[in-house]
């Protein structure tokens, strides 16, 4: 009981300090393949200590919600890492609480109180994201529904768990036309929900094309710090449920030791590693699409997960 | 051959009819003509794919030589004539029209889709257990998804991949229901395909010449009935 806690504390606080490390090496290895150097891989580190150190402005004219956002934002991603599968392919001690649809709904949570935020400051560019910001999501949220709702109906089951064991035994299920469809989708969503490149130029300045970085405008200091930091886990959360669940459920721990789990972080921090490689590739080969081709892109994401759907249905 | 590696060849047979599902769908909304020939292609080599597996499955000569056909006919000799015979605007053009904008062809194809699985399950039924895996439902979707591209699009070439979609369409259906078809049938239906894609390339560049696009769909009404009208009005 008491080593469980313990593990479910150490899923936290790998997701806490590694998901800067993800979004410095995402960002260095594009960079590279630009042909430039770029920052050092620990520059987003860097940024949340010096963001920590300074002074926060907080507009007189907004209202509470303004103040209580950076926190929403912030701990939203950490709840959902207590549900999922992040080091260990057993559940913890906190995992009952919901499954990927719970989890699901506490980061839309987050995402709501972000746009409640950015149309609170009455900054013309707050709102104009957080509205493109809410299209990307709503045209998100059915592909989202049939993802779940097409694991659920594979694997019996919407919790993490149990649905990670159904697509490695036997081995064949891996290859199952459900799983393959299922895994494409959802990797539009996030690229989507990621604000990556066919969607949102994460690296962009110019506030009018700007989808999601435009809700976190009017933050500085510590709130801008945390906002900045609960994006980057929220994105981790994102790659832990892609990659432990769906795509690769290997080399997550099965024993109770404290070793096995320890040893499980670099196993896991490698397949995000080759998953970075992989959107590297497609940030680098693509362009960003204009505003309404979005719904086109995401349109192609629901087609896929329905595919998947009809293809489970049509085994008979 | 063993259970796990019978069940194993089924699960890819039915991956690659997932991913063809997922090709007919591309086929209807894609924008470039470049880019509905290379689904199309893609297609053609799953279904090529499909038949090898099958063919492993049922221990079956015909279908291995059905395969061999699909890969040299469709995504070598097709994309080869038509770049020989097609005009090079074809290709030149990013974007390519649609009577229905993207969302929407696409719902309805998802529509069908579904439906398709109303005709498919009853067929696949009657074929009895030699049928394996998703190929008759997503042979019959294929199909529909073939001829609703035919509907919705206006430009010669994707026109031309409806048609050849709905051709592979049946072969993905027919090489799950009959694996010991003769060769013959196999030959002449690949012969077919080339000479319709020959056919309709010439016809195409015809059309570009005396019109000048490739647009078929805007060409409404028959020219000389055209020119009566507008002396009527004079």
């Amino acid at each position: 009981m008491g080593e469980r806690i313990f593990y479910n504390v150490l899923q936290v606080i790998t997701v806490m300090a590694f998901a800067p490390l993800v979004s410095g090496v995402l960002a260095r290895l594009k960079e590279m393949v630009q042909s430039k150097r770029g920052p050092s891989i620990f520059q987003p580190y860097r940024d949340l200590w010096k963001l920590f150190h300074k002074d926060e402005i907080v507009s007189e004219d907004s209202s509470w919600i303004f103040r209580f956002t950076p926190y929403v934002v912030f701990v939203a991603p950490i709840f959902v890492t207590l549900l999922i599968p992040v080091l260990t392919s057993y559940p913890l001690f906190f995992a009952f609480m919901g499954d990927m649809l719970g989890g699901g709904f506490v980061l839309a949570l987050a995402g709501f109180f972000a746009t409640l935020a950015a149309v609170d400051t009455a900054n013309p560019y707050g709102p104009i994201g957080a509205s493109r910001t809410r299209m990307v999501g709503f045209l998100a949220e059915p592909v989202f529904m049939i993802v779940f709702f097409t694991v659920s109906f594979v694997a019996g089951s919407t919790i993490p768990y149990i649905v990670q064991q159904k697509w490695v035994t036997p081995i064949a299920n891996f290859f199952a036309p459900s799983h393959v469809l299922l895994v494409l989708a959802f990797l539009m969503l996030i690229l989507a929900e990621g604000g990556r490149i066919p969607v949102d130029n994460p690296t962009g300045h110019f506030e009018l094309a700007m989808i999601d970085e435009s809700k976190s405008l009017e933050y500085s200091g510590r709130g801008f710090a945390l906002m900045k930091w609960g994006g980057q886990m929220k994105f981790f959360v994102l790659l832990c449920i892609f990659l432990n669940v769906l795509v690769t459920p290997w080399g997550l721990a099965a024993g109770q030791t404290l070793g096995d789990v320890l040893l499980a972080m670099p196993l896991v921090l490698f397949k995000i590693f080759c998953f970075i490689l992989v959107l590297v590739f497609i940030e680098s080969s693509l362009a960003k699409l204009r505003l309404f081709r979005i719904a086109e892109f995401l349109g192609a994401a629901f087609v896929t997960s329905v595919a998947a759907m009809i293809a489970q249905v049509f085994l008979g | 051959m063993s259970d796990a590696t019978r069940q194993l060849i089924e699960n890819l047979n039915a991956l690659a009819a997932g991913l063809f599902l997922l090709t007919a769908f591309g086929i209807v909304a894609m924008r470039q003509a470049r880019g509905c020939l290379m689904l199309f292609i893609a297609q053609s080599l799953l279904l090529a794919v499909s038949a090898a597996l099958l063919g492993l499955r049922f221990d079956s000569g015909h279908l291995y030589g059905v395969a061999l056909v699909n890969l040299i006919s469709k995504p070598i000799i097709v994309p080869w004539l038509l770049r020989r015979v097609a005009p090079a605007e074809l290709y030149t053009r990013r974007e390519v029209d649609q009577v229905l904008n993207i969302p929407t062809a696409l719902l309805i194809a998802l529509a069908l889709a579904i439906g398709a699985y109303f005709l498919g399950i009853p067929l696949a039924k009657a074929v009895g257990p030699s049928s394996v895996g998703p190929n008759v439902p997503i042979g019959i979707a294929g199909l529909l998804l073939g001829a609703f591209t035919l509907t919705v699009r206006r430009e010669a070439l994707p026109l031309l991949i409806g048609l050849l979609a709905m051709e592979n369409g049946a072969f993905l259906a027919g090489i799950s229901i009959a694996h010991d078809l003769s060769m013959l049938v196999e030959l002449a239906i690949a012969t077919d395909g080339l000479i319709i894609v020959f056919i309709v390339g010439v016809l195409v560049r015809a059309v570009a010449k005396q019109v000048g696009t490739t647009a078929v769909g805007e060409l409404a009404s028959l020219r000389e009935a055209a020119a009566r009208n507008t002396e009527r009005a004079a």
